[in-house]
């Protein structure tokens, strides 16, 4: 009964962090909300682990491979924005459109 | 004064849901990264609920730790208004809200629908040498890629962040070996 209380919060969160990465206009917000999204799903393995595999805990090692993923994933992305901060002097969406056409 | 677990998941609840809103919703982002710290730091008290403690403190560390405080950096390091002005009109702003809604609902849906065939018994094992034992026996292989990934992606990020590789007249593209040197050209 308590297992869908895990999982409503990290549909919350999950759907929390889709508005901020589809609304924001600021690409540094949109990253942010990554990150939201990221941990809904960690959220998930966790509870699922927790409720259903209790004996030997595979998703909290999944977790730890989402865990460590992301630290990879912020490295390059803020490494991204940095550079196209340099390039372009905006951190914009909307202004980013070097691959569009 | 003892708090039982549901009064504390309730709590984390309201709190995780209020700091991810804020981390949205409000017009500064230094304030949103700051939101960010809450949300994850919840995020890590809900881990310890389920038992899961070497997952909650390894999301204290890099989370909170690491990537929390390369994201304040980054908004340092850029110097400008970064308020959102949001250039939508009135349509777009309305319509935007009722994708998420929209999808929440299907999950809530879904969620209360289903029949989740769940073990009586919760976890019992320590998790720490259950998850240490899973690291070098079964999950050996995924665990020598990711380390490998996240080496190749710490290089690839120096070497997109460097100021003397960046092309500056969009005509030399190829880099000569003595670009790649240490000193730097400016």
């Amino acid at each position: 009964m308590i297992l869908e209380n895990y999982i409503i919060l990290s549909a919350s969160l999950f759907c929390i962090g889709l508005y901020g990465l589809m609304t924001s206009p600021n690409i540094i917000r949109a990253f942010m909300s990554l990150e939201l999204v990221f941990n809904a799903i960690n959220l998930n393995f966790i509870a699922f682990s927790n409720f259903m595999d209790g004996q030997e805990i595979k998703g909290q090692v999944i977790s730890i491979f989402i865990i460590a993923i992301a630290a990879a994933e912020a490295a390059i992305g803020l490494a991204l924005i940095l550079t196209i901060y340099r390039n372009k002097n905006t951190t914009d969406t909307s202004t980013i459109d070097w691959l569009k056409w | 004064m003892d708090f039982s677990p549901e009064i504390v998941l309730i709590f984390l609840e309201i709190f995780i849901i209020v700091t991810a809103l804020g981390v949205v919703l409000t017009s500064k982002v230094l304030e949103a990264a700051f939101f960010l710290s809450g949300t994850l730091s919840g995020l890590a008290g809900i881990y310890i609920l389920l038992n899961a403690d070497f997952v909650a403190a390894a999301q204290i560390v890099v989370y909170v730790g690491a990537i929390n405080v390369l994201i304040i950096f980054a908004i340092m390091l850029l110097q400008q208004q970064l308020n959102s002005n949001n250039n939508l009109n009135g349509i777009q702003q309305l319509v935007q809200p009722i994708i998420p809604i929209s999808l929440f609902i299907v999950f809530v849906v879904i969620i209360t629908n289903t029949n989740w065939p769940i073990q009586s018994t919760l976890a019992t094992v320590e998790t720490t040498q259950a998850i240490g034992k899973h690291l070098f026996t079964d999950y050996l292989l995924p665990f020598e890629v990711v380390s490998i990934l996240l080496l190749l992606a710490l290089i690839g990020a120096i070497i997109i962040a460097r100021r003397d590789l960046v092309v500056e007249n969009k005509k030399s593209i190829i880099y000569s070996p003595s670009q790649l040197s240490i000193e730097s050209k400016d």
